[in-house]
């Protein structure tokens, strides 16, 4: 038997490949149906959105995000008749169904709001949590496996348990519907997963780079920040989309905590659907934008996210 | 360059003692290795010369000054890592110019310093490669320069050589100790390996469990192991000992192993009654029929310009090397003649080495040189 015909041990055969693969795609496909339909109905129109059987192929508008970022007021024929011509596509389509722009939607700065504390809340908890977990990895702590447990702790239950305490504290330090507060919130509940996260991947690299540079001549946090910090990367990476998904995605408590200036994105959109009728395209298009952000950032960062977490599987 | 003065320096982590009052003194220029099984505390004493480790006790002197408590990057020191610690995301110019951008110096004065470095350890070649796809050899000239960039006070090596494939080994020796005749840095080099102590060091320290078991050149090592441990820990086969009994007096030149008298050099002290142990290196061995202490072969090991020969006798295995040319055969009975002059005498409960002629030519030879 010539050695390339030879059953191999460790590669799969062509068979369990193919299955695989199957497995694989089918899994995809039930994975992104949904998202496909969100992405179809935000550029139906509204009686599109809600016909059935549901309309595969159709007429793409863009009434859903005119919707979306516009409040309109219902007015008479006579009165939109009288009124110059239409400024604008938006302009057009609500004129369409007896409507007048009159202003910008909450949409916009609710987003803003979002990306501000969810990229803030996320900085700070990868931030600690790097510098805790060096510490943790480099330093003969006191108490360090109880500490590592206690950090840990804070996540065994589901934060919501806490989530009257934390009104009830939050009103009283006036951190309730600010973007601190929310900030603060969400760095405490990811600090924990950044500090296990990040100390697996700093015990990882070696203490010698470290020494190196402090023999050669670099005080200990320069030692850090030239030569751990650029090894760790990868983890960084890694535990800062984990941090970042749970911070833009958090509904519960931002419903709870904020209402107006710091209210995020998760709590808003479901109110859309209240303003004239269940605007089903607008929420689907504010539901696209949401997941455009941690799509883009997750793209960018898919490799170190991948070595994230198949980390420690295999030794590099 | 300077001196390296260690007092009494003693370490413990917990109840486990490392090292244990260690003194020695590498001098200015020299070429110092300590050598010991893995565990012994030489990795240990290499980092508190280092910095990296704190002592418990003793002191630590660098040119004169007193750097025991000093931190690493406040001693002047270079430090060679086993793994080499050459940073994945910088080229190898970077690499090695790292230590002086910790100075401060301006970049047109780094080039210049990283290229003639680079050069002397012939990698100028390398110089804007990434280190990860280097060799083990380039990555350790690499390692290499970037100590010796910096003209540090000394080098400290911790076992530089032992991820590297054999051949380069040889190769690396050859170049270190190539390296250290041109610069003279003082240098403390720390192995498992007693071939390349034996070929790079001025002086060796042994090592065994924190305690300095021997310090002196290759030469006395080898030929006056002042313990038993040195004396099967240094030589390869170790040398053999054969059990006999009494005391010595001072004078003494011949002593009773297994029935056969056997001369020794001149024994300088009176010995009380124990059991001792008579050192054999295997080259001092010769095949001579005429000979009371016998055995039987055993095995042998052909290495070409020699054979290691086993020979079973009353007290074990003893091990001769002889001229590859003697015809052996398994089982033949032989009679086993010793060089005399060359023998060593243990006290077997201590493992001490007992003081006799082979140590006095030793300070007369000294007392010549100096």
């Amino acid at each position: 038997m010539s050695l390339t015909t030879a059953h191999s041990v460790v590669a799969p055969s062509a068979n369990s490949k193919r299955i695989a693969g199957a497995i694989i795609i089918a899994y995809a496909l039930i994975s992104i149906v949904p998202l496909l339909w969100i992405f179809a109905t935000s550029f139906k129109t509204p009686p599109d959105s809600i016909a059935y059987p549901p309309k595969i192929v159709f007429q793409p508008s863009i009434e859903g995000y005119c919707n979306l970022f516009t409040t309109r007021t219902r007015q008479t024929p006579e009165y939109i008749n009288s009124l110059g011509p239409a400024t604008g596509i938006c302009d057009e389509t609500s004129r369409k169904r007896n409507m007048v722009i009159a202003g910008p939607s909450n949409f916009l700065p609710r987003f803003v709001n979002s990306l501000i504390i969810a990229f803030g809340s996320t900085f700070c908890a990868v931030f600690l949590g790097t510098l805790s977990a060096y510490g943790f990895s480099r330093f003969k702590v006191p108490l360090a496996d109880d500490l590592l447990f206690f950090i840990l702790s804070t996540r065994f239950m589901p934060p919501i348990a806490v989530a009257i305490p934390i009104y009830l504290m939050y009103r009283e330090l006036g951190l309730s519907d600010t973007a601190l507060g929310m900030i603060l919130l969400y760095t405490a509940v990811n600090v924990s997963l950044a500090v296990w996260l990040l100390k697996g991947f700093i015990d990882e690299i070696p203490r010698e780079y470290e020494e190196a540079a402090m023999i050669d001549g670099y005080t200990r946090l320069q030692a850090f920040w030239r030569t751990v910090l650029p090894q760790a990367t990868t983890g960084i990476a890694a535990t800062a989309i984990f941090c970042l998904i749970f911070a833009w995605n958090e509904y519960a408590f931002a419903a709870l905590l904020t209402s107006g200036t710091a209210q995020t994105a998760p709590p808003f959109i479901p109110t859309i659907i209240g303003e004239g009728g269940q605007d089903w395209p607008a929420v689907a298009a504010g539901t696209t934008i949401f997941l455009v952000p941690i799509l883009v950032f997750t793209i960018l960062l898919r490799k170190q996210l991948l070595r994230g977490i198949t980390f420690g599987a295999v030794r590099k | 360059m300077a001196e390296i003065r260690v007092q009494h320096l003693r370490k413990a982590f917990g109840d486990f003692v490392a090292v244990q009052d260690s003194n020695f003194v590498v001098e200015d220029g020299e070429f110092f290795v300590m050598l010991g099984p893995s565990g012994c505390g030489k990795t240990t004493t290499l980092r508190m010369i280092a910095g990296l480790e704190l002592p418990t006790g003793g002191q630590i002197l660098l040119g004169g000054d007193d750097v025991t408590m000093l931190r690493a990057r406040e001693r002047d020191i270079a430090f060679v890592f086993q793994l080499f610690a050459l940073y994945p995301h910088m080229n190898v110019r970077k690499n090695i110019g790292f230590p002086l951008l910790a100075q401060g110096m301006p970049s047109a004065e780094i080039r210049t310093r990283v290229e003639e470095t680079a050069k002397l350890l012939r990698i100028d070649h390398l110089l804007d490669k990434s280190v990860s796809g280097l060799a083990g050899g380039d990555r350790q000239r690499v390692a290499l320069g970037r100590a010796i960039v910096r003209r540090p006070k000394c080098f400290l090596m911790d076992e530089p050589l032992g991820t590297l494939d054999t051949e380069f080994r040889d190769l690396m020796v050859h170049e270190l100790r190539e390296l250290h005749n041109r610069i003279r840095a003082t240098t403390v080099y720390v192995t498992h390996d007693q071939m390349e102590a034996m070929s790079m060091a001025d002086k060796i320290a042994v090592m065994n469990h924190g305690v300095i078991e021997q310090f002196g050149t290759p030469r006395e090592i080898y030929d006056r192991p002042a313990t038993m441990y040195v004396a099967e820990f240094i030589g390869s086969p170790p040398m053999n000992f054969l059990k006999f009994g009494g005391g010595l007096a001072k004078g003494a030149s011949e002593i009773l192993v297994q029935g056969a008298k056997v001369a020794v050099p001149e024994v300088r002290e009176d010995i009380a009654p124990a059991d001792m142990a008579l050192g054999i290196r295997p080259e001092h061995i010769r095949f001579d029929d005429a000979s009371k202490l016998r055995g039987s072969i055993y095995g042998t090991e052909y290495l070409g310009t020699t054979q290691i020969v086993a020979v079973e006798t009353a007290d074990g295995i003893i091990k001769a090397r002889v001229p590859a040319e003697i015809r052996l055969n398994a089982g033949d009975h032989v009679g086993l003649a010793l060089n005399s002059a060359r023998l060593s005498l243990f006290d077997k409960g201590s493992g001490r080495a007992v003081k006799t002629a082979i140590h006095d030519t030793a300070s007369e030879r000294r007392a010549q040189h100096g």
